[in-house]
């Protein structure tokens, strides 16, 4: 009986991979989302067995290069293009979210054991080094009764470029206009204060080694790995803790302003239960794609990822996309031609 | 073997066709071309480096010119990029491994060729052999957890207690840093000279100890005034080859330095290595002036490694002229 049906199935699959062209597609890019993609890449060959992506996850900038280069189908990136970029690219590509993404902030603070409030100012201060000590008014005053050290600050961020260090430094240059003159926002800054370490890992490994540190972690890492983090202040005053929803939330809270080709930072967006601290990571592909087969898996696979693949999120701790998002990425998916 | 030969030099290679077809037939010709295309892919290889090294920094250089070895500022935002402290760090990393490698190494070498009993040095010799076989990164990860918290909370404060008079060791003790990634480095290298430097101890010719020891030179005598100056031109070059892999080392250092761009005098203070900022910084730069930055940043850590390379060269030259030794 087992046989019968493994040789039907076989014959099925057969026929179907007979019946569909092939398809091979080629992408790059972004290695925060990589774990979902990755998954989302292989459930849709299981879904449809003629059609294979591969991903390699090489950085969001090698992912534009590759992208401007011709050399991939499509890109990933944790970054918006920017129009320099875009105009250097000679042809027009489409961005489109995927998932959302945070950044948390993450401290050693001995004798601390809840979880400390940080007020705008109070985050941006201490990354510009205008606030040293951990009793600093700026932080005593949003923690009442909690017994903060006289000690000095020691800032840690990501040594290497990172989709992370993109939205923590954006969320910066949105509330400080000091810190969005001197330093700005990109995957890699040229940091006033600090000290770095590769990677997750590295920076959650020195946190945890080195008294009076704070660092600012992907909420995914911190999730998974029961790192504890502080609430951080939004655009409405409120202290939110960074949760799946809320990161959520702040792309509903957006939705409404953004523009039509999705390229826009959703840090510090309005509404009282978003976390300020958020971003989504896109997929850069190109509006006009010549070979038919592939224009219509890509735009396929992008109706298949906005619906089903959407459901995979939470298992693997990615922020889902609000319904007002997909619900107009839908529609923009009709500019692939 | 000149001297049985009257035709032998390039003015007397026999180029008539059925001489040729001779030496083809014997093997010797094909073994001649093969082993000279060989020999000139490595001078290629090298030649086209450089000159992709060269071409792609092409905006980089433009821009900055003789000021990026002197400008001290990283800023991807601004596109504002200079290579000193990157420089400075390379450097002082590699001389702080070499202070503490050299000497560990050397009477490592010395006491598994000279002094230790055949099994153990055979022993520790595998072992050694399989130092040099673990992964950069795992250095890199073992130094994270094991290392950087011994720094910090007992090596750095001590060495500020007893040291703290040299501008090396003062400043808060973070852990991370020139320090740390000198010791990572240091321990990488280690195998290294160990290795190379007891296969050429081993390969000085046994009448030299004789003739030392028929002299009534004590062991030691025999080893520190024979021996190990009848090797120094091979010991040398462990050194040298060792050196090599210290400036180019990327992934430990890449875990360990501390990731800040600045020179500061304390061996305490956060850093950065040129292989360490294009590691860290490649897959993610966008800006052609911030690809074309790293990409001259390369270039300078090539033309370190060919000065510092150069040096070598000359003092094993004037090494070999002083004395009686030969290179093993």
């Amino acid at each position: 009986m087992k046989k019968t049906l493994l040789l039907v199935s076989l014959c099925l699959g057969l026929a179907a991979a007979v019946g569909a062209q092939n398809v091979q597609l080629n992408a790059a890019g972004a290695t925060f989302p990589y774990p979902i993609y990755s998954k989302w890449f292989d459930d849709y060959h299981k879904l449809h067995s003629n059609i294979q992506i591969n991903y390699q996850s090489i950085g969001s900038g090698g992912g534009i290069r590759q992208l401007m280069a011709h050399t991939v189908d499509f890109g990933a990136s944790d970054m918006p293009m920017s129009d320099d970029q875009m105009k250097q690219a000679g042809f027009a590509i489409l961005h489109f979210p995927t998932v959302l993404g945070a950044a948390v902030p993450s401290y050693n603070v001995p004798g601390v054991t809840g979880s400390l409030k940080f007020t705008q100012k109070a985050l941006a201060g201490i990354y510009l080094g205008t606030i040293t000590k951990w009793n600093d008014p700026e932080i005593a005053h949003a923690n009442p009764g909690v017994n903060l050290p006289g000690n000095d600050i020691v800032v840690l961020h990501r040594s290497e470029s990172s989709g992370t260090t993109f939205i923590w430094t954006d969320f910066l240059s949105k509330i400080s206009s000091d810190w969005k003159g001197k330093i700005g926002a990109n995957a890699s800054v040229n940091w006033p204060v600090g000290l770095g370490s590769k990677g997750n890992e590295g920076v959650t490994g020195l946190l945890k080694q080195t008294p009076n540190s704070i660092a600012y972690v992907e909420l995914i890492y911190a999730i998974q790995n029961n790192i504890p983090y502080g609430d951080v202040q939004n655009a409405s005053g409120a202290f939110v803790k960074a949760t799946l929803e809320s990161v959520s939330a702040a792309a509903a809270g957006s939705a409404k302003d953004m523009p039509d080709d999705f390229r826009v930072s959703i840090t510090n967006a309005p509404g009282k239960t978003a976390y300020p601290i958020s971003s989504f990571t896109w997929l850069l592909i190109p509006a006009q794609i010549q070979d038919a087969a592939k224009r219509t898996t890509i735009v396929n696979f992008l109706k298949w990822m906005l619906a089903d693949g959407q459901k995979d999120c939470e298992a693997l701790s990615y922020g889902k996309l609000a319904p007002a998002v997909v619900a107009r990425e839908m529609t923009a998916i009709s500019k692939i031609q | 073997m000149a001297a049985t030969s009257t035709t032998v030099g390039p003015a007397g290679i026999d180029w008539r066709p059925q001489a040729i077809l001779r030496r083809l037939r014997s093997g010797d010709e094909i073994a001649h071309i093969v082993t000279l295309i060989f020999g000139l892919s490595i001078l290629a290889i090298t030649a086209m480096l450089v000159y992709q090294l060269w071409i792609h920094s092409a905006p980089s250089r433009a821009k900055f010119g003789f000021n990026f070895f002197v400008t001290s500022v990283w800023d991807p935002v601004f596109d504002n990029f200079g290579a000193l402290p990157f420089i400075y760090g390379t450097l002082i990393t590699t001389a702080v491994a070499l202070v503490l490698a050299v000497p560990l190494g050397l009477g490592a070498a010395i006491f598994l060729s000279e002094l230790a009993p055949p099994k153990i040095s055979a022993g520790l010799s595998f072992v050694i052999d399989l130092l040099a076989a673990v992964p950069s990164v795992i250095y890199g990860l073992l130094a994270i957890f094991t290392l950087i918290p011994l720094l910090r909370v007992t090596i750095e404060p001590a060495l500020k207690h007893y040291l703290g008079f040299i501008p090396l060791f003062r400043g808060p003790a973070y852990g991370i840093g020139f320090l740390a990634a000198g010791l990572v480095l240091a321990i990488m290298i280690v195998p290294y000279i160990v290795s190379v430097s007891r296969e050429v101890l081993l390969a000085v010719p046994a009448d030299q100890r004789e003739a030392a020891l028929g002299l009534g030179c004590t062991r030691w005598e025999t080893t520190w005034k024979v021996v190990v100056p009848f090797a120094r031109t091979g010991i040398m070059g462990s050194i040298f080859l060792s050196m090599a892999r210290a400036l180019g080392e990327t992934m430990a250092v890449t875990m360990v330095i501390g990731g800040t761009p600045q020179i500061s005098s304390s061996l305490f203070a956060p850093g950065y290595s040129i292989a360490a900022v294009i590691a860290d910084q490649f897959t993610e730069a966008t800006g052609t002036l911030y690809l074309s930055a790293l990409v001259e940043l390369g270039l300078v850590l090539f033309l370190i490694t060919f000065i510092l390379n150069g040096i070598a060269r000359i003092m094993i030259i004037a090494t070999q002229k002083r004395g009686g030794g030969v290179a093993a």
